[in-house]
């Protein structure tokens, strides 16, 4: 089965690589942009690896020497090891417990010499690679409930312990593997269950909790008057419309604010709130320990960073202000904006047109994987492909919908643009494990 | 299995479309749709700093600058830069202790934060900033920067020249929003006259400033910039040596002194008494002293050559004789017989300080002897003439004449804040008579009494009229703008003739002439200069000040008015002197000292000393010391009862340790003792509040 091939590129996906080379430029590009300053010496600075570009520069120039090995390796290592790694992966993160470094509000860091290793970000990969290889195997009936319910644990304990060590944001990544899960027959009721339950969420911030009640009642009443035929022949469906409708109540009367006063930290929760621009009802109720805001900030700029984001992306225009004349992402009006909200130095120099071609660049690649995914023949490399692309989306989306001010403030970094060497490492090897599994597409490796 | 789920890649390709359009939509809304993140950037990161243009410069007539600009230096501080500062040892050089100290970096952080410059001590004196200069080193995150101040070379015309300040929210208001908070703006004088003349055109600079609004930089390489345009100079008619001879002539008194050249209305030299150093409104001290100036009941910051009302007199006479001979009710030979007082309205009043026989024989003689019965029946002859059928009439006509003389109205001079005199309206008699009046009832308006008031400056514009027989320009100071073109319009009206007497001969122009030239050959001698003939009037003006709700007949106020030389008028003068008698002591011989100065371009020794000892002496009248204690008790008081803090009251019995004697006044009625305004003895004498 195994073919010795001389040449690597055999089978490689061009495209890929030539996308992921494209994004990393683009990042480094941003992250220059946002860090040089008139009169820098280029060229010195670049060589001291004093910058924030050089030092992204080099992080890229490791994820390459990765990907070379990755692409030398037999794709079959990926499938005998996934659980291996998963071990291991869920090793590491146990350990943070006990050996984390104080880093900016977060617990999730453990720090090697001069290094920051963040295990949950190291995780999706080995997640994703550990439901791979659930989902591929032959005794896997992904219809039974029971298989579905151990795929769910592989995603979400893990999600539990970052949410542990309040890293929120990457615990939300973790559940971007439902998408592999719906791919491979999850039924979509769960998918509807869960948008669903994000949407009363979401109703419950919004609106007065006493009005929402009339209207869930409203809508359960409705629902009862339409579907009266199937109740005068069926007594369950009444008895299901009932049981929703004390469900929705109770989420939205008692499981949002245990939610938000006993899980969530305060300022996670103020951010929630800040972005539909109301006060934190809960403030005072909060009892997460070590809630301290990262970031002190006064309580009425919780939606500082949005607004400077929004300002920075909206001032851009059409065709934008040009490289390196973005006022306001130029002298930091945008916080974390190498990270996190990298995005407004795109929006501000490029404007809409730039805007909308990285995007086009990024909805290319996820459909390009997807295509990958789609012509796979093993299992593995297809479900390994899925959770790359939903992996991709849910950072990609959720990071430019909170700079445009469509989704709270949750940290989470843009894929291969933002600044962050683990970041950059971890979607790399991801990108680069596909690349190599479907490289041997032609071989069936379960 | 997996293939009968294969319709699922096409929903989860439909759910990233949907996501990224969703992305798309929000992003064409922010960036192409709203305009307002533009303008939210722009002001996030652009600062558009005024650059001040430099204020025009005012010259005197033999082009010296009489109001120039200067550099001062403002100590700066930009907070976070200071912390390794020197405290001790710049706190020792400004004088300051570290509370002090502290309490103005907290204001410093609180005006424009932490990473800007903040001013900690303005208008550094010129020492101050010699020992700064040298030491700046030792203060890292202080510095030095210039400020373009006002400065009077000449330490002159205070009044005329006005001085700047902030322009406050009124003036923002009025100005339609051109002036910002913090600008400064002409605030008295020519310097608010001509603000918009002097104030040139601001320009503004695009600067970038960063997220802790630290300047970084200027925006587009400053292609949106624009140059501040310097103010225009004004060239006035002033003779900076006359002004400062006026202004050392009126020290230490009451009064008011004003020369116009008659032949083209500018003026030469317009001095108030008491006056103050201009400089002293624009250096260090500046709100110190403002404050005292306020606060003097002397009034210090009055121009009285435009804002004083006085009582004509006397000088008013050779005018009413011009109105007559208008008018054509008398000729230059008409006289009356006076016999010591006037009994042409059957009660003898007014008296006439003569009484011989034939001294009021004729026009010339009248005006020489100053009779009063005489131009009070000319007076009357005028307002009771059958050619306007009654008394209100007639008086309407004589009230046109004043006013076309400029009494009873503004001159129109290029100063702000000028007060109209009085000649009251025919309604305002009717008001104060019920209607019922007659010429006899307002007769001493014929000679410059009853409810007549002008200022000096009308009374030198009057004297222009008859020294020019029959017309006068609007006295005004500024003869031309650098740069004037035709869209300035502030200059235009100063070039227009009035023409107000046409009826009248050369042979009666003549008449008047001598009489007043008989004046300072006989009663105002002290105003002679040998070799030039000079037409003067004298005149005395009673003074009564209303004190603590009683009236006070004060000293009276001593009034002289002249042009010379009297075949080619150069100049006409107008002096008044506050609480010092008969015009012949003081106000005569200041005039004469001004029309030497002016004519002969220097005075001679004995004429210097003359000039010195005017100077030197003070009539100051004495009810103001009481006036000025009774002023700062109560605002002593006014302080403790506010705040509850009895300082102010310690401090002023500490300066204030005897009470000045209530005035007396000069008639003698009854003085009845009225309650003084001081608070509860108690209040002196106990320790209250410490």
């Amino acid at each position: 089965m195994s073919q010795r091939n001389p040449a690597i590129s055999k089978g490689v996906d061009w495209v890929m690589i030539w996308l992921y080379l494209l994004l990393v430029a683009i990042g480094l590009l941003s992250i220059f942009s946002v860090t040089y300053r008139d009169g820098d010496n280029v060229v010195q600075t670049f060589l001291a690896f004093k910058t924030d570009y050089s030092k992204q520069f080099y992080f890229f120039i490791v994820s390459l020497v990765l990907g070379l090995f990755i692409l030398l390796t037999d794709s079959k290592f990926f499938t005998a090891t996934a659980n291996i790694w998963y071990a291991v992966g869920m090793l590491l993160l146990l350990l943070v417990f006990p050996l984390h470094t104080a880093v900016k509000g977060t617990e999730s860091i453990i720090r090697i010499g001069g290094f920051n290793l963040q295990p949950a970000e190291l995780m999706k990969v080995f997640v994703n690679m550990a439901l791979a290889k659930y989902l591929s195997r032959v005794e896997t009936d992904f219809s039974k409930p029971r298989s579905q319910l151990i795929a769910a644990a592989l995603v979400v304990v893990p999600a539990l312990i970052s949410i542990a060590q309040k890293e929120t944001g990457l615990a939300l990544v973790f559940f971007s593997f439902f998408l592999v899960m719906f791919r491979e027959g999850l039924p979509p009721i769960y998918l509807i269950v869960g948008f669903s339950l994000a949407v009363l969420v979401v109703a419950t911030l919004v609106l007065d909790k006493d009005i929402l009640a009339i209207i869930l009642t409203a809508i359960a009443a409705g629902a009862i008057y339409l579907l009266r035929k199937q109740i005068r022949r069926r007594r369950g469906v009444l008895i299901g419309i009932v049981l929703i409708w004390v469900g929705c109540v109770g989420v939205q009367r008692f499981v949002v604010p245990f939610l938000f006063t006993k899980v969530l930290a305060k300022h996670q929760v103020e951010r929630i709130f800040s972005l539909i621009g109301k006060e934190n009802p809960y403030a005072a109720l909060n009892t997460v320990e070590g809630d301290e805001d990262p970031t002190p900030v006064k309580k009425k700029d919780t939606d500082y960073n949005v607004r400077q984001s929004k300002i920075a992306i909206g001032s851009g225009g059409v065709i934008g202000k040009g490289f390196l004349k973005g006022t306001q992402t130029r002298f930091d009006f945008v916080p974390e904006q190498r990270t996190d909200f990298i995005f407004c130095t795109i929006g501000e120099g490029f404007g809409f047109a730039g805007s909308a071609l990285v995007l086009g660049i990024y909805l290319f690649l996820l459909l390009r994987i997807v295509n990958i995914a789609e012509r796979q023949r093993s299992v593995f490399s297809r479900c390994y492909a899925y959770g790359v692309a939903s992996v991709f989306f849910f950072h990609i989306a959720i990071n430019l919908c909170m700079t445009i001010g469509l989704a709270p403030v949750i940290g989470i970094p843009l894929p291969l643009i933002s600044y962050g060497g683990t970041s950059l490492l971890s979607f790399s090897i991801m990108l680069f494990i596909l690349i190599r599994l479907d490289a041997d597409r032609q071989m069936v490796l379960r | 299995m997996a293939l009968f789920n294969q319709s699922r890649s096409n929903i989860i390709r439909l759910i990233f479309v949907g996501v990224f359009l969703i992305i798309i939509v929000q992003l064409f809304n922010l960036q192409i749709l709203s305009r307002q993140y533009k303008q939210l950037a722009m002001s996030n990161a652009v600062f558009p700093k005024v650059k001040y243009p430099d204020r025009g410069i005012i010259y005197d007539r033999k082009g010296r600058a009489i109001l120039n600009n200067t550099i001062m230096f403002d100590l700066v501080v930009t907070p976070n830069e200071s912390r390794k500062t020197d405290t001790f040892g710049l706190c020792d050089i400004l004088g300051i202790d570290t509370v002090e100290f502290r309490k103005r970096m907290v204001e410093a952080r609180m005006k424009n934060g932490p990473y800007r410059p903040s001013i900690f001590q303005d208008l550094l004196t010129p020492e101050l900033h010699a020992r700064l200069d040298e030491n700046i080193w030792k203060f890292p995150g202080f510095a030095l920067i210039e400020r373009p101040v006002r400065v009077y070379p000449y330490n002159a015309a205070a009044h005329i020249m006005g001085y700047i300040g902030e322009a406050d929210s009124n003036i923002i208001k009025r100005s339609g929003g051109y002036y910002r908070m913090g600008d400064y703006v002409g605030r008295s004088g020519m310097e608010a006259f001509y603000e918009k003349v002097l104030m040139g055109q601001r320009g503004v600079e695009y600067l970038i400033k960063d997220n802790k609004n630290r300047l970084v930089g200027s925006y587009e390489n400053g292609s949106f910039d624009t140059a501040a345009v310097a103010g225009r100079n004004l060239r006035t008619h002033i003779d900076i040596d006359l002004q400062q001879l006026a202004e050392k002539l009126i020290n230490n008194k009451v009064g008011a002194i004003v020369a116009i050249n008659p032949k083209n209305g500018g003026i030469l030299a317009m001095a108030s008494g008491p006056t103050y150093d201009p400089n002293s409104l624009t250096g260090s001290n500046k709100q110190k002293n403002y404050g005292q100036l306020v606060l003097d009941v002397a009034g210090p910051l009055l121009n009285r050559a435009i804002q004083g009302n006085y009582e004509p007199g006397s000088t008013f006479k050779p005018l009413g004789g011009l109105v007559a001979l208008n008018e054509g009710v008398i000729t230059p030979s008409f006289g009356y017989p006076c016999g010591g007082r006037y009994f042409g309205c059957g009660h003898g009043k007014p008296a006439c300080t003569h009484s011989n026989p034939g001294h009021a024989a004729n026009l010339r003689l009248a005006i020489a002897n100053s009779c009063n019965s005489y131009f009070v029946h000319i007076y009357r002859l005028t307002v009771d003439n059958n050619r306007y059928g009654s008394v209100k009439k007639g008086y309407e006509k004589w009230k046109g004449y004043m006013n076309a003389f400029g009494l009873g109205a503004r001159t129109g001079v290029d100063l702000v804040s000028e007060v109209p005199g009085l000649i009251p309206d025919s309604s305002r008699y009717n008001q104060v008579y019920r209607g019922a009046w007659n010429s006899c009832t307002n007769l001493t308006l014929g000679i410059g009494q009853d409810m007549m008031q002008t200022t000096p400056l009308q009374m030198a514009n009057a004297m222009c009229i008859i020294a020019n027989k029959g017309y006068y320009y609007e006295p005004h100071f500024v003869e031309k703008i650098d740069g004037e073109t035709s869209a300035d319009t502030i200059l235009t009206k100063y070039k227009k003739k009035h023409e107000v007497l046409t009826n009248i001969s050369s042979e009666a122009y003549e008449a008047i002439m001598t009489g007043m030239q008989q004046v300072v050959d006989g009663s105002a001698s002290k105003a002679k200069i040998p070799g030039i003939d000079i037409c003067g009037k004298t005149g005395t003006a009673e003074k009564y000040r209303i004190i603590q709700g009683r009236r006070i007949k004060l000293e009276n106020n001593s009034v002289f008015v002249c042009f010379a030389p009297r075949e080619n008028p150069t100049i006409a003068l107008a002096v008044v002197v506050e609480n010092s008698g008969f015009g012949n002591t003081w106000a005569a011989p200041i005039a004469g000292l001004m029309m030497e100065r002016y004519l002969k371009d220097s005075l001679s020794a004995d004429r210097r000393k003359e000039a010195d000892r005017i100077g030197n002496s003070s009539l100051m009248p004495s009810y103001l010391k009481y006036l000025q204690y009774i002023e700062d008790s109560a605002r002593a008081t006014g302080w403790y009862e506010r705040y509850k803090d009895s300082s102010m009251i310690r401090k002023f019995q500490k300066m204030n340790p005897i009470k000045p004697s209530f005035p007396r006044s000069k008639e003698k009625a009854p003085a009845r003792r009225v309650a003084f305004v001081l608070p509860d003895p108690r209040l002196f004498n106990k320790p209250f509040n410490a």
